[in-house]
């Protein structure tokens, strides 16, 4: 149905997005658009130092400030016994031993460990004198040294973070047989390395983060309306952890929410500070951040340093990989931060290979910044960029073509299922046939006419390949619990038939531009019979939908829509009871399709409407075996990870005069099982290259190593990508079906930002080999490429 | 942003009264200062909204020049027949300047008024030898911008136009900074009858001048007169997105672009 306003579209059809008409003409309503009666707007005192303790802080000049309803300090907190905001993930060491998990305080008492850190809230009538009174409150900083680079802070005398960290260490993880690993390396025919770097970055949701907190003193109850993606969890966190208060009383609302990439995931300070404070004041309080403290207080990705060794046997074949990173962690943990170097990332090394013998460990750090977590992707764009760039580096040293190398070392499409030797088994997969697909469709086999044919013109063009895989749909809960996981990774729907037939979905995932209201009405569309128009889908309100865990990691339809179809399997077997009854026939004989109740090899049928409005006026209706309603709910809880995997091609071209860099062509080949809406995925896969180029090429989180500032903190100095910076980007799909959950899907949110990375990178170097040039970090600014351009050709000139 | 007052004057006379007042701030188009007192980094007492003068806004042909209002917007800059046809080379780089809601509001007397070392305008307005107009006097391109965000502009001086003189051949050639899209080095080349200019923006605190590459070009308006031309890197901007080094090389290559663009 092209305009997706009518009918029952089939999954795959490529339905306009529902909820585009209200965001597209200013009518969605996100939490900064909510005001309240009463409303006061609060506004957050960041500290300006990177480490500095705390010898006092003089509140009194701003509490009669003009206009000020109240200062509060992270000592008002303490008086109330407030808790500090806790880690979803415990990791043990090596040795055994549990991770650092110093405190993480709603607003800091002592010490202030990174810029922007919470210090104190002023409450007042207005956001101008609420910064006005901010402005007059005196704190007394004795300014130390800081450290804001993983090298740097496991240096010996380097600031300490945290005492309860000594040498600012948080763990010392592994996973593997490093043995076997050392053994094989041990009778390698060739044994490649590269150090690298996978580059911070701020998330830059393009709605920032707000929460407004009220409490009615009539009722006791408490609401927090912020820009989360998963409701129940922050009510959870939150009420159970930091403010003390039953899932009955804190009711929170996620509203529309514009754009998340896993920055949105956390429970932040801000959303227990308004909480908490609406009570004390009695009034409503409004926090919005403004876009700098976006970037100094939302949870950053990445920032990884590491060493990999491949090793190879005479033929090609991986024998092993011997990965060590250090991970930055920032000055707190962040609610997942400690799970995505860990098992997001680990886990996914042997990534699209059959390499028998992986060995990993990381080591996370705690610095003087801003704290990191899970960033689109989150774990398995770090070890895809590692795994691709040493494969490619591999194949270059080897004289094998990259393309040629990967085929030889893909896990093949009938070996499935397949156990890594990294803890995750695979269900399904192609790799071979979406390299295939990418190559035609990149003109691989021609480039090498485009590149004579540019040299020609005095630039330098490269084409890079990277496959990769990636763990969605996270997770069998019992799995990830057993690796330190503080929460299940279930999903809740319920459907609800109402009288006349219509429907509303109540779901646990947490739509932030992902397009849920059309995708999973599709769903419900095609497996109930009914219209489109006649679906509502509901989520982001812990006081309406089920407890659920909300939207990250490509998770929504392989695990929210799994439930959404286990629930309308209830709601069908239910109706085939009540059909049977109304129809005089055996419950066997009744068969349910396109919306119909038909008694098998008969005329005879009744619609689901018809069977909704007995089951709610129930004169006719077998009380002896069934409830009155039609109104399931269920809980799905998945099997295995999900495994989406493909192949991304990057063509680019370096001017060496310069160093600019143009991504002249970008196809992404990717398998991620059924295919609910096309051109949804499309959509997820354009935004997720656009991030990965952007990551590639132009964005960077950079601190200031002595004075541990904040140097990227705007759009000034903050690269984000563009329209401009992009070709057309040339996508197909494969289709290998999942094998364990009941819609076959496996997720698309995060591959264009998993793939692209190490594509761009490897184009990049593919541009530059014949200069000896082996790597190049990212981003690949114009002046790196330069750098590296000259300073290869000198040392060339000198050889 | 702190509170100031608002001032919306009809004379020039009174725009330049106020600013006796040596807290007060012009605002043309606000596409610095807007943001500057968003972010609490400006605290001006008054605020005098140059858009209600009457005359400073406009693009007239004068004889062999073009004389363009103080207040003409970027975008208008770009798009008009008559700066193309005068200076086309004016209207190409107009057309480079941040984003169209920028061109859109921001002008170029505000742009040179506050000389950004990373501006457009001061390289065209140097390499073209245009002349500022001011509501007290005329002030020669050379002789305008003095420094890291000063002028010659004295208290209670607006600008009021700039002439442009016909141009026998410019181009401006920019490299932008991927971030904000100002100029990490920008270089406009000029050959008028009065000789060759080379003015580089974005590589130190103010536009300057490249006498040697002027007097390569002069004797030879090749793209090659000038390739081996390197001006020291010695007091350029250096951050993090392009260092003193990378700018130097970066002002040869652009010039030698513009110098072939010019065709």
């Amino acid at each position: 149905m092209a305009d997706g306003s009518i009918g029952t579209p089939a999954i795959g059809a490529s339905v306009r997005r529902r909820e585009d008409y209200r965001f597209l003409t200013g009518q969605g309503t996100y939490t900064d658009d909510i005001n309240r009666p009463g409303q006061v707007y609060a506004y957050i005192l960041r500290s300006p130092h990177a480490n500095a303790r705390i010898g006092g802080i003089d509140t009194s000049a701003a509490a009669s400030s003009p206009g000020v309803v109240a200062v509060f300090t992270g000592k008002d907190l303490e008086a109330d016994g407030i808790g500090g905001l806790p880690c979803g993930w415990l990791i043990n060491s090596k040795d055994g031993s549990p991770m650092a998990e110093p405190p993480h305080p709603v607003l800091v008492t002592d010490r202030v460990r990174h810029v922007g850190d919470h210090i104190a809230v002023v409450i007042a009538e207005t956001l101008g004198q609420a910064r006005d009174a901010a402005e007059r409150i005196d704190i007394d900083y004795a300014v130390e040294p800081a450290v804001v680079d993983s090298v740097a802070a496991l240096r010996p005398g380097a600031p300490l973070v945290w005492e309860q960290a000594p040498g600012n260490v948080c763990y010392d993880w592994h996973l593997g047989d490093s043995a076997a690993v050392e053994t094989a390396i041990g009778k390698a025919a060739r044994v490649v390395k590269l150090d690298l770097v996978n580059n911070r970055l701020v998330p830059n949701a393009m709605e920032p983060r707000a929460a407004i907190g009220e409490f009615n003193r009539a009722t006791g109850e408490y609401t927090l309306y912020t820009t989360s993606q998963n409701p129940h969890v922050i009510r959870l966190l939150m009420g159970a952890f930091v403010l003390h208060i039953p899932e009955a009383r804190l009711r929170v609302v996620a509203p529309d929410v514009g754009g998340g990439f896993g920055s949105k995931i956390y429970h932040y300070a801000e959303e227990a500070i308004v909480t908490w404070a609406a009570a004390k004041v009695r009034r409503p309080i409004k926090w919005t951040a403004d876009r700098s403290e976006s970037f100094m207080s939302d949870a950053h990705g990445r920032d990884h340093v590491t060493h990999v060794e491949l090793a190879l046997d005479a033929d090609a074949k991986f024998l092993a990989l011997k990965v060590s990173t250090l991970a930055n962690m920032g000055a707190y943990l962040s609610t997942f931060s400690t799970c995505i170097p860990t098992y997001l990332y680990g886990t996914l090394l042997a990534g699209t290979y059959t390499t028998p013998a992986i060995y990993v460990e990381t080591k996370a750090v705690f610095t003087n910044t801003v704290p990191v977590d899970a960033y689109r992707g989150a774990g398995r764009p770090e070890a895809t960029f590692l795994l691709e760039r040493i494969v490619d580096l591999a194949a270059d040293e080897l004289g094998i073509d990259p393309a040629e190398l990967r085929r030889r070392n893909f896990i093949a499409r009938d070996a499935f299922p397949y156990q890594t030797p990294v803890a995750l088994q695979y269900d399904s997969g192609d790799y071979q046939t979406t390299l295939d697909m990418a190559m035609e469709a990149a003109g691989y086999a021609g480039f090498e006419a485009r590149r004579r044919e540019a040299a020609g013109r005095g630039k330098l063009r490269g084409i890079g390949i990277a496959t990769y895989i990636e763990a969605c749909g996270i997770a069998p809960s019992a799995v990830v619990g057993s690796l330190g996981a503080r929460a299940g990774l279930f999903e809740s729907a319920a459907v609800r038939v109402h009288p006349t037939g219509s429907v509303s979905i109540l779901t646990g995932s947490h739509s932030h531009g992902q397009g849920h209201e059309t995708t999973f009405a599709q769903l419900v569309s095609d497996h109930l019979g009914i219209p489109i128009d006649s679906i509502e889908i509901v989520h982001g309100d812990t006081a309406k939908i089920p407890y659920g865990m909300g939207t990250y990691g490509s998770r929504s339809l392989a695990v929210g829509g799994s439930a959404i179809i286990k629930a309308m399997d209830k709601v069908i077997a239910k109706g085939r009871k009540i059909a049977a009854h109304l129809l005089e026939a055996a419950e066997a004989d009744i068969e349910f399709k396109d919306g119909e109740f038909t008694v098998a090899g008969t005329d005879r049928s009744k619609s689901l409407g018809e069977v909704a409005l007995t089951a709610y006026v129930p004169h006719n209706f077998p009380h002896d075996e069934l409830e009155p309603g039609l109104d399931e709910t269920a809980f799905y809880d998945p099997k295995n990870f999900t495994f989406p995997s493909g192949a991304h091609i990057a063509e680019i071209e370096i001017d060496p005069d310069t160093g600019h860099l143009t991504v002249l062509n970008f196809t992404a080949s990717d398998d991620f099982g059924r295919i609910v809406n096309p051109m949804i995925v499309a959509g997820q896969v354009h935004g997720g290259l656009a991030q990965g180029i952007g990551q590639a090429l132009l964005e960077g989180c950079v601190y200031d190593t002595e004075t541990g500032q904040l140097l990227t903190g705007s759009y000034n100095d903050y690269a984000m990508p563009r329209a401009a910076d992009f070709p057309n980007f040339v996508l197909s799909t494969h289709v290998t079906l999942c094998t364990h959950n009941p819609l076959g899907v496996k997720g698309c949110g995060e591959a264009g930002a998993i793939g692209a990375p190490a594509a761009i990178a490897n184009a990049i170097v593919d541009a530059l080999k014949h200069l000896g040039v082996r790597h190049v970090e990212m981003p690949a600014t114009p002046e790196r490429l330069w750098r590296t351009i000259q300073e290869h050709q000198t040392r060339a000139a000198a050889d | 942003m702190y509170e100031f007052d608002y001032h919306r004057p009809t004379s020039l006379d009174d725009a330049a009264g106020r600013l006796s007042d040596e807290d007060a701030k012009l605002v043309a188009g606000g596409m610095t200062l807007i943001p500057t007192l968003k972010l609490r980094l400006a605290k001006p007492t008054q605020l005098i909204d140059l858009g209600a003068l009457p005359g400073l806004t406009g693009i007239t042909e004068d004889g062999d020049s073009v004389v363009i209002g103080g207040m003409t917007r970027h975008a208008d800059v770009n798009r008009s027949e008559v700066v193309k046809r005068v200076v086309p080379a004016l209207a190409a780089m107009a057309g480079l300047i941040g984003d169209p809601a920028v061109r859109n509001r921001g002008t170029i007397g505000g742009s040179i008024a506050n000389n950004d070392p990373a501006a457009d305008y001061p390289a065209g307005v140097v390499a073209l030898n245009a002349t500022v107009r001011t509501n007290k006097r005329e002030i020669a391109a050379d002789d305008f911008f003095t420094g890291l965000f000063e002028t010659a502009l004295e208290p209670g001086e607006i600008v009021t136009a700039v002439r442009f003189p016909k141009v026998a051949m410019a181009n401006y050639q920019k490299f932008r900074n991927p971030a904000s899209r100002y100029a990490i080095v920008g270089v406009f080349v000029a050959r008028t009858s009065a000789g060759v200019r080379v003015a580089v923006t974005g590589a130190g605190a103010s536009v300057f001048r490249v006498p040697a590459m002027e007097a390569a070009l002069t004797a030879s308006f090749t793209a090659d007169a000038i390739k081996d031309i390197a001006i020291p890197d010695d007091g350029l901007n250096s951050d993090i997105h392009a260092s003193a080094e990378y700018r130097a090389h970066l002002v040869t290559v652009m010039a030698r672009r513009a110098v072939a663009a010019c065709g």
